[in-house]
């Protein structure tokens, strides 16, 4: 009976929203595009989890490793693997040689049949680059013929650049680290499940939070549109009999109406939007639409918590508003804003998070429910302090021109609308500013800063040991694009032929190459050298002793190797440590090319240090082509000054992108308000126009109104991203240190918000300042 | 029809049309200074539209109207803007005062859109107040006044930059008889005290009994009912 | 009211017999007082006497009821001067300016004039009692009032003929 009286009222309150004529349309419309935005956002965050999920099965069921370091006996279920991934124009491709070996060995996922040698299956990406003019330098690296396509399940996402390549005679590379025999795809039993590490699970975690608060806070604001036409709509409810709950339950339909519009549009949205991921390539993470599914438990809570909410935020909207017949009244001053509450919403999210603080690296699992509700807890309180702080401050403001004292005096008889205004922004802003402190922070874990003198090398290529050293100096000296070459034959030398119980390092070059990797002094083509200096320096004086035999490439159990006897000959000479391109600094033997025994070169791989000319087009693209050539299994690295965990990467590009968003829509939202605003006062601004305003000064006082509570917002917001940040760099065991780059750069993204949102305004704004306002004829 | 010799503010011949409809056809006026005009019409008549016009809010198609022997048409935009913000007061029937200001806020606008100094500002717009009998309604917000008081702030805002003329449209349109007078007899007095010209456009007769004389606009066509008597 | 001039104004469009004059004007303006026999032929010789209407033709049988009249120049001239002067504001003028309103009509002439002219008046009168109101005591006031919501009410009552005359020259025309 009284559920009677709410569908009754309700049902009716959502034939209002649509029977309003042309306005009650636009507004039913706006209201539900701007819930749909949100719902749309809401289901794609809660569809990542998934998607990442999926993405990572599809990842480890083509595992190739075995992670034994011993090599498999030949059966009839074995097939070799050879890995050969390579960088095109920055884009990681994937490469695998295939040789199969017995009748039963295992098919990659995704692929139908063993391509025979000089063939290869392709994923789409890197069939369509392939064929594309772009692509041309890739084909000489890749010189297979794609005889099929690699199936979506065998790909981690569809702008994945795959191949596998069918060779043979890969069985004497074996000993090599990127190829190996296995009888199965899938992680290896003994694999640690490399999941996400606690802090990096963290951060995604509170990446969620951030990202998913300021959605609800703009769904909260969205269906509020067009409020004041609704009060009078209210009001003649009144009039022809309507109580004041029941008006209130008529507003609540209406904010229904348009959020039950917001569902079936946000489905929309975000069905178009999950077709359009797929052409989506962020940072080499590309997600096939059919991964984005989010799960049927948030798929419902998010179909019966936006319109439920939307209901409650009606009517708590309205709790201070007196709705007469003859027109509603808010109550004229509503009661001073209490600051006690306010503060203990973020004062709690403190006390929930604080006992997390230095669980840090160790094994650190953290509560992920405590951190959760505290950050949420703590991100709330933005918005229940943001309106305290708006009246204080406004309050006190007064003195300035004309256009700052209107826009203040707006302000300080409707704070409450402007702090929800910006209650969004805030909300992102805090959050964001919160994590990028953190990843500042963690940074240092995750990106490990390199010894590299790129001023000497900016490209490092190890080639198989049977490619002679004078091929690869002489090939990678004629590419296009290289400047300098320093080739050097890397082995070992032991002081027995098996299980030698003393190893040293040893590189063979010219002089000038081995120049590069230590202080030669005087040098000729002959001469042979032993490093002083490090902390294997006793081992060294020790075995380089003239007459002594020592072994080149000695043998360990389970590895093969070309073991070669060699008597240390006299005028061995010294020298002294220095940094390779790399910053690695050698130690050991030195020997020129003439004084190496023919019988050593077998145990050699090759490593070469590449000086780039940067102003030729693709310097990078030929020196990896000419790798190629050399050796398919070739190992080509392009030197950085840092490295960054991938997955660190992509955490932060979803941030930003996040963010992004999340601020587009607010201002979206915000100006949709300001123009609503506007066209109430039409008749006002129009009057003001007529007395001699300045267009100039209405102009500046739109600008204020939204930059004022815009500013308290980000300021407000600062304060909470730096202690929630600081808070969470504690919890990490980080040392806390304010990253203010960030800060600037969030808080400036929030103010490029505010201006865009005025700058828009200003068309309609000098529309209505025009003088038809003011005919009443 | 040439203007009369001495008028502060004429018009000849103006014409303006918005969309289909048109709102002058012809119409004339002039004023001299210190003399109240009654534009008197039915609705929709054009009596606004003159008024707009002659103010320098709307431009007319055609015609021309000179202030102080100045062609308006030369003018631009800040400088009829300018005009209205020194020379001109203006008092509407609705929605004028802004309603986040306080009533002393509002009436010290026109001067401090002037660039007069606040205090200053404030000071005068209060002696203003005082003449129109609404000084203690100062610290009062539009929204906590009666319709009478707002409208008196409303004619001591349009007479705080002592302007020389005085544009009201309806100026007691939504005020009872008694008040409506009340808000009469103190924008004549406080006009004629500083010589301003008033343009009174009103369907009221009662209203326009506060005038020197009236001209009446039928069709966008002026009668200057002297002239014609 | 002025009888004599609203007969005029009705033999305008055409020779009349005193009695279709009668009938006609109590159509049109005699509603609730018709014009007795004796008015209308005390009145005809008098405008007779002036020159202002002649006898246009007698029919048999004889008797001052038989006389046809028609209008002079001269009788003319004084209808269209009667329509151009405003009636001195005072209660109770409808009846008068309801006529002249209506003779304008019929006798095609600007019937919007006769009321911005009507307007002018009263405004003229409205002034000086606005004046003697304003510098008047609390009695003045309400007595000038009283005088004032009635020229008013007059004057309201103009604007809505004058937005009703095509409608109202319709009906008196037919």
């Amino acid at each position: 009976m009284k559920a009677g009286h709410w569908a009754r009222d309700l049902a009716l309150g959502v034939r209002f929203a649509f029977s309003g004529g042309r306005e009650g349309w636009i507004r039913a419309v706006l209201t539900a595009v701007g819930v749909g935005l949100g719902v749309a956002l809401l289901l794609l965050t809660t569809a990542i989890p998934s998607a990442l999920s999926e993405r990572d099965k599809r990842e480890s069921a083509r595992d190739d490793f075995t992670y034994t370091g011993k090599v498999l006996p030949k059966a009839g279920d074995t097939l070799i693997v050879a890995s050969t991934d390579t960088t095109f124009h920055g884009a990681d491709v994937r490469g695998r040689l295939l040789q199969q070996e017995g009748a039963r060995a295992p098919l990659p996922p995704g692929v139908a049949t063993f391509p025979a040698k000089g063939e290869m299956f392709v994923s789409p990406a890197l069939k369509k680059l392939l064929a594309s003019g772009s692509g041309k330098l890739l084909r000489e690296r890749i010189p297979y013929r794609a005889v099929g396509t690699i199936a979506d399940r065998g790909l981690v996402g569809p702008a994945e650049l795959a191949y596998y390549a069918g060779a043979s005679g890969l069985e004497r590379h074996l000993a090599g680290g990127s190829v190996e025999r296995i009888h199965y795809f899938g992680p290896s039993p003994g694999q640690q499940q490399d999941g996400l590490d606690p802090i990096l699970l963290l951060l995604v975690t509170i990446i969620f939070v951030v990202l998913l608060l300021p959605v609800g806070v703009f769904i909260a604001a969205a269906v509020r549109f067009g409020g004041e036409r609704r009060d009078r709509r209210l009001a003649a409810l009144r009039l022809v009999g309507a109580d004041g709950r029941m008006a209130r339950r008529i507003a609540g339909g209406e904010a229904l109406a348009g959020a039950l519009l917001g569902l079936v549009l946000g489905t929309a949205f975000f069905l178009t939007g999950r077709q359009l991921v797929a052409l989506l390539e962020v940072r080499d993470i590309s997600v096939f639409p059919s991964d984005l599914n989010p799960s049927p438990a948030l798929v419902l809570l998010v179909a019966v918590a936006v319109p439920a909410s939307a209901v409650l935020v009606t009517l708590f909207a309205l709790r201070r508003v007196v709705i007469e017949p003859l027109g509603v009244v808010r109550t004229a001053r509503p009661p001073r804003r209490r600051l006690w509450w306010r503060l203990l919403l973020p004062l709690a999210g403190l006390g929930l998070l604080y006992p997390m603080i230095g669980q840090g690296n160790d094994n650190g699992n953290f509560n992920q429910w405590m951190v959760i509700g505290g950050t949420v807890l703590l991100l709330v309180g933005v918005t229940a302090l943001l309106p305290w702080i708006v009246e204080a401050v406004v309050a006190r403001l007064d003195s300035g021109p004309v256009s700052w004292q209107l826009a203040v005096r707006r302000l300080q008889l409707s704070s409450g609308s402007a702090a929800r205004m910006v209650n969004g922004i805030a909300v992102a802003v805090a959050g964001a500013v919160a994590l990028q402190m953190l990843f500042a922070g963690v940074q240092h874990d995750y990106t490990k800063d390199t010894k590299n003198d790129l001023s000497r090398a900016q490209m490092e290529i190890s080639v198989r040991g049977d490619v002679p050293l004078s091929e690869v100096d002489h090939k990678l000296a004629g590419t296009e694009g290289v400047r300098k070459v320093t080739a050097l034959s890397l082995g070992s030398v032991g002081d027995g032929p098996k299980n030698p119980a003393t190893e040293l390092e040893m590189a063979v070059g010219s002089c000038a190459q081995l120049a590069e990797v230590a202080r030669l002094g005087s040098c000729r083509d002959g001469d042979i050298f032993r490093i002083v200096g490090d902390q294997y320096g006793g081992d060294t004086k020790k075995l380089i002793a003239p007459g002594r035999t020592l072994y080149f490439d000695p043998a360990y159990d389970g590895v093969s190797s070309h073991t070669a006897a060699w008597k240390v000959p006299s005028g061995v000479k010294t020298a002294a440590q220095r940094e390779d391109p790399t910053g690695y600094e050698r130690g050991g033997l030195l020997i020129t090319s003439g004084a190496l025994p023919a019988a050593a070169t077998a145990g050699l791989s090759q490593k070469v240090y590449l000086s780039l000319d940067r102003s030729v087009a693709d310097a990078d693209e030929h020196a990896r082509n000419t790798a190629a050539q050399l050796d398919p299994l070739a190992n080509v690295y392009t030197l950085t000054s840092s490295k960054q965990s991938l997955q660190f990467r992509s955490i932060r590009t979803g941030l930003f992108v996040g963010a992004t968003c999340v601020l587009v829509l607010i201002g979206a939202s915000l100006l949709v308000s300001q123009l609503e605003q506007l066209r109430e006062r039409k008749k006002l601004l129009s009057s003001l126009v007529a007395f001699g305003t300045r267009r100039r000064t209405l102009s500046l006082s739109v600008l204020w109104q939204t930059a004022i509570p815009i500013a308290l917002g980000l300021l407000l917001a600062s304060v909470v991203g730096l202690t929630l940040g600081a808070v969470l760099l504690k919890m990490t065991g980080t040392t806390v240190s304010v990253d203010w780059a960030s800060v600037l750069s969030m808080t400036g993204i929030g103010a490029a918000v505010v201006l865009a949102v005025t700058v828009l305004s200003l068309p309609p704004l000098l529309r209505l300042m025009r003088p038809d306002g003011l005919r009443t004829e | 029809m040439t203007p009369p010799p001495g008028s502060l503010l004429a018009a000849e011949n103006l014409h303006k049309v918005y969309g289909p409809t048109t709102a002058l056809d012809g119409a004339e006026f002039s004023i001299h200074p210190g003399e109240v005009v009654a534009v008197m019409g039915p609705s929709g008549s054009g009596k606004s539209t003159l008024l707009h016009c002659l103010a320098g809010i709307v431009t007319p198609d055609s015609g021309s109207i000179t202030y102080g022997g100045r062609e308006m048409a030369t003018m631009g935009d800040g400088e009829r803007s300018a005009l209205r913000r020194s020379e001109f007061g203006f008092v509407f029937q609705f929605g004028q005062l802004v309603p986040e200001l306080t009533c002393v806020e509002n009436v010290a606008l026109p001067l401090r859109l002037n660039g007069t100094a606040r205090k200053e500002a404030e000071r005068t717009a209060l002696t203003w107040m005082e003449r129109l009998e609404v000084d203690d309604l100062r610290k009062k917000r539009p929204g906590e006044v009666s319709g009478g008081q707002g409208q008196r702030v409303a004619v001591a805002r349009a007479l705080v930059t002592s302007p020389r003329v005085l544009f009201a449209d309806e100026p007691t349109g939504a005020l009872d008889s008694l008040n409506g007078e009340r808000v009469m007899d103190l924008l004549t007095d406080a006009a004629r005290s500083t010589n301003a010209a008033v343009v009174l456009v009103t369907h009221e007769a009662r209203v326009a009994a506060y005038s020197d004389r009236e001209i009446v606009v039928r069709d966008g066509k002026s009668r200057d009912m002297e002239r014609i008597v | 009211m002025s009888i004599g001039h609203t007969l005029l104004g009705l033999l305008e469009s055409g020779p009349r017999h005193g009695y279709d004059l009668k009938r006609a004007f109590d159509e049109k303006f005699g509603h609730d007082r018709p014009l007795h026999y004796g008015q209308v032929y005390s009145t005809m010789s008098r405008l007779l006497k002036n020159g202002l209407v002649e006898v246009d033709g007698i029919e048999a049988g004889g008797g001052p009821e038989r006389k046809r009249y028609a209008i002079t120049d001269a009788g003319i001239t004084d209808v269209e001067r009667w329509l151009a002067t405003p009636e001195p504001p005072e209660p109770y003028l409808q009846s008068t300016l309801y006529t002249k309103v209506v003779l304008a009509l019929l006798t095609h002439r600007e019937a919007a004039d006769i009321l911005d002219t009507q307007r002018s008046e009263h405004l003229r009168m409205m002034r000086i009692l606005t004046d003697r109101k304003r510098r008047g005591d609390l009695a003045d006031q309400l007595i000038c009032d009283h005088a004032l919501f009635h020229l008013e009410a007059d004057l309201r009552w103009l604007e809505l003929t004058a937005a009703r005359l095509d409608k109202l020259a319709e009906v008196v025309t037919k």
